[in-house]
């Protein structure tokens, strides 16, 4: 759940460890995956400003989303980075990845543009050199965000990728890492090979799966909406001890950011989802309860274990005389009950069964 | 009743709002359309929002698609004169058809060729009264023909796309989009379409209607507004010079 990630990552690597590291993955089906990457990450600046974290600084990776962005995100959660620049820099691998632009506008001192995003090797030493600029050498531990692993995925092969996150994960200086994927860009053996690498996975999935093939439907576009304000959280840890903890939450888009709220019940959810016309489609419990008590005509299974005797219109003469006492009694007091009375058409006809007598049919 | 008909879209893209004059600034629009229902009319429906808002108000226009004639002859019968328009400094057009683009010491290869382009956007958009700067639209018609321009390379068009981001950081401009959905349906190329949809702060879907051909609804519009939070879907007719929005059953005709 979202405070355990965060908590995990505040504590960061214990002495002789590889540094936690948290992969967040979302869908376009449910694509909250950058608003709780801000979460995660102001959580976890936030610890790292008060003194709560082993962890001295924090560098941030942008690829999706220019630095400015970031710097005012945390000026609106109130992080104010103007004081705390000695504890955060940005490495800017947004506004020119690939060299193309002539000049560039500095932003601030707490960015450094990176221009070779093509160079695995590269970027992994300027994150390192950033770090150690900010924190100092030695032992000195700072923690990693990336924002977004697509992009350097898009310009280098998936084993570069995996090899400058493992290095990152055990440097001897680095206390923790997480970063941001969207699994649907990519083949799942890429995603699994990037969860591997962590031990947290946070997955973000939509709160109902749409039917594929049938998007002009109306009820499709009303999943559609719906997934598009909340979502499920599953968070799944992978402890010291080798033990797999699997834990969800729900999560809701709201102005501010993303709310976590405990899984609600399947019903609640449902029940928003029931188009709205202007006839009754649910059972009140009342109509449940004596749509139970009905005793269908052909149920083979008999009354409260009496032995059922499906009535075949054709009764003997004496029995049929005392039904009738025994009708006549019961029509008084069941009047309100219904009945069905049928008569059969001749004695060869069997009593219906459940038999299909077309099947012999070779059709 | 133009303007009334078209609100529904106005409505979803945020445009009824009259406080701004361009408040598709700072977003990236996306438009998926298909072959049935060719999403073209949205292209022109913003473009004409765009001029007809304010007066300050830029579009820069790349077209892969069409020659400049065709957006001409559209956008008179909509009361627009683009060639005046394009006097005045307020509509710039690359035709990529003859590849205007210049070359530069790449040669002409696929990636130089989009780097040129990127930096003659850039200094279009420098050059341009500071007033106009914060109010640009890059109108991009269409993704699929400038990958064909590229030589295939998916890549190098989502590099030039990132690159026209920047810019809706750095100037707050607009970057419209269309993009072609049914090309893509083998796993390899659905990628491209997923990572724009990824990139849109407005997704527009345009597509045929479930149950058919009809002649009276040409087809529905889902509009999926990410800054709202917010998702419509209604279904659209194209006019001679207009096009009608109404939700399901409430065709005016």
């Amino acid at each position: 759940m979202a405070k355990s990630i965060c908590t995990a990552l505040r504590e960061g690597a214990l002495e002789g460890e590889l540094a936690p590291a948290l992969t967040i993955k979302d869908s376009i089906a449910s694509p909250f995956g950058l608003q709780v990457f801000d979460h995660v990450l102001s959580q976890l600046f936030s610890s790292i400003l008060a003194g709560k974290s082993p962890s001295q600084g924090l560098i941030l990776v942008s690829f999706s989303r220019s630095p400015s962005f970031y710097l005012e995100l945390l000026k609106n959660k109130g992080i104010s980075v103007a004081s705390s620049d000695k504890r955060i820099q940005i490495l800017d691998c947004y506004n020119d990845p690939l060299g193309w632009k002539d000049q560039l506008v500095e932003i601030s001192s707490t960015v450094t543009v990176f221009r070779e995003v093509k160079h695995m090797d590269k970027l992994f030493n300027s994150i390192i050199e950033l770090g150690r600029g900010l924190v100092g050498g030695g032992k000195i531990r700072f923690s990693i965000a990336i924002d977004l692993v697509d992009e350097m995925l898009r310009r280098a092969s998936v084993s570069s990728v995996a090899r400058l996150l493992s290095n990152l994960r055990s440097h001897e200086q680095i206390s923790s890492i997480f970063w941001l994927l969207h699994s649907d860009l990519h083949k799942a053996r890429v995603t699994a090979v990037l969860e591997y690498l962590s031990s947290m996975v946070a997955s973000l999935e939509p709160s109902h799966q749409l039917a594929n093939g049938q998007r002009g439907d109306l009820e499709n576009f009303a999943l559609i909406e719906h997934n598009s304000k909340k979502g499920k959280f599953h968070v799944r840890f992978k402890k010291r001890n080798g033990r797999v903890r699997v834990m969800s939450e729900e999560v809701h888009m709201e102005q501010a950011g993303v709310n976590f709220t405990p899984l609600s019940s399947e019903g609640a959810i449902n029940q928003g989802l029931v188009p709205k016309v202007q006839f009754n489609l649910q059972l009140s419990e009342k109509e449940r309860i004596d749509k139970a008590n009905v005793v269908l005509p052909f149920e083979h299974q008999g009354d409260n274990g009496k032995p059922l005797q499906i009535y075949d219109g054709r009764r003997s003469l004496v029995d049929s005389k005392q039904e009738r006492a025994v009708a006549v009694e019961k029509e008084e007091s069941d009047s309100q009950r219904g009945e069905i009375i049928y008569y059969r058409d001749s004695d060869d006809e069997m009593p219906d069964s459940d038999e299909d007598p077309d099947d012999d049919l070779d059709i | 009743m133009n303007q009334r008909s078209s609100n529904l879209l106005d409505e979803a893209l945020g445009l009824d709002q009259a406080s701004e004059p361009w408040p598709l600034k700072g977003r990236v629009v996306a438009i998926e359309d298909r072959v049935e229902t060719s999403g073209s009319f949205i292209l022109h429906h913003l473009l004409k929002r765009s001029l007809s808002r304010n007066s300050s108000n830029v579009s820069i226009f790349i077209a892969f698609a069409q020659p400049f004639s065709h957006y001409d002859r559209v956008l008179r019968k909509q009361g627009w004169n683009l060639v005046s328009q394009r006097d005045n400094g307020r509509f710039f057009f690359f035709d990529m058809l003859k590849l205007q683009c210049p070359v530069g010491d790449e040669g002409i290869t696929p990636g130089g060729g989009l780097i040129a382009l990127y930096g003659k956007i850039h200094k279009t958009i420098s050059a341009l009264p500071e007033i106009s700067q914060k109010n640009v639209s890059i109108i991009i018609d269409d993704l699929s023909l400038m990958e064909v321009a590229a030589n295939g390379s998916s890549d190098h068009v989502l590099d030039f796309l990132h690159y026209c981001r920047t810019l809706t950081s750095e100037f707050d401009c607009s970057l419209i989009t269309l993009n072609h959905e049914d090309i893509y349906s083998t796993e390899d190329g659905s990628t491209f379409l997923l990572q724009m949809a990824y990139l849109a702060d407005i997704l527009i879907k345009v597509e045929p209607l479930a149950t058919g051909l009809a002649a009276d609804v040409h087809g529905q519009l889902t509009v999926s507004n990410k800054g709202r939070n917010k998702a419509s879907n209604f279904h659209f007719k194209v006019k001679e010079n207009m096009v009608e929005c109404f939700y399901p059953g409430r065709s005016r005709d």
